[in-house]
């Protein structure tokens, strides 16, 4: 007895919406990059969840992908949260304006 | 099956919905980590079990340990002061619009036809047949993972450098 596709995908989507909720209404630079992660992983299930339907591995091969840019763009996103907490004393998104059109 | 995967699929927007929702940043990564093991376990019901290892090696072991490791590195005392009056029209407009998406992505799903296959190759999703297909078909884009992992090093090393030239 599969899960079926719609479950998968209707778990997704939410938790997508919980993630740009949180990126869109969060000032603190921080969460905003924890969500980031939390909608990469809502399309993650999604892959997962055809990858099931579909009997195929391909699916799972884009996981391992997604995954690995994640990593990366974690490690790089903290390295600047460091070096602008260093200059600008500060990891809200307000004060960070200075390239603001 | 079918309430296992309720129950997980519960904890995951829960633990979601308290990372979004927590004052403080300590908190919210303790949350997420939640969220990413209920994760990792709709993996196995999925039965793609090499995904919930590296979900729970790389996401909840890796990433979460370098979020917490800021997070005490910035000691973030004072929590995040509440919005002035004039953003909260944005705020509102913010959270429509999302669950909005949301709606309209739900409702063109509901229009598709999905035909699931019934019988798949044996072994579906264990580490050999990942394996075998991550250094088959999908070698190019594994070795330019290799070089993608280089890049954000170097960048990380550099961004952390005290003194930039």
């Amino acid at each position: 007895m599969a899960v079926p596709l719609e479950c998968y995908l209707g778990l997704s989507v939410a938790l997508f919406t919980l993630g740009a909720i949180g990126v869109l209404i969060r000032r603190n630079i921080l969460i905003i990059l924890m969500c980031i992660e939390m909608m990469l992983n809502a399309v993650n299930l999604a892959f997962i969840g055809f990858a099931d339907t579909f009997k195929a591995v391909d699916g799972q091969m884009f996981v391992f992908f997604v995954m690995t840019v994640a990593a990366a763009e974690v490690a790089v996103g903290l390295a600047l949260v460091v070096a602008v907490f260093r200059n600008r004393a500060t990891v809200s998104v307000d004060d960070l304006n200075l390239m603001k059109w | 099956m079918q309430t296992l995967f309720y129950i997980l699929a519960g904890t995951a927007l829960v633990a979601g919905a308290l990372v979004v929702f927590q004052t403080h940043p300590l908190r919210s990564a303790l949350w997420l980590i939640v969220n990413f093991f209920a994760v990792a376990g709709i993996y196995l019901l999925a039965s793609a079990e090499f995904i919930a290892a590296i979900q729970i090696i790389v996401y909840a072991g890796a990433i979460m340990v370098l979020f917490l490791f800021v997070i005490m590195l910035l000691n973030l005392r004072q929590p995040e002061e509440p919005m002035p009056m004039s953003a909260l029209g944005s705020r509102i407009l913010a959270v429509t619009l999302a669950v909005t998406t949301g709606f309209l992505v739900m409702f063109g799903l509901k229009q598709a036809v999905i035909i699931p296959a019934r019988t798949g190759p044996p072994g579906l999703g264990n580490t050999e047949s990942v394996a075998r297909l991550l250094f088959t078909d999908y070698l190019l884009p594994f070795e330019v993972t290799s070089v993608l992992l280089l890049v954000a090093i170097v960048g990380a090393v550099i961004l952390s450098k005290s003194r930039l030239k």
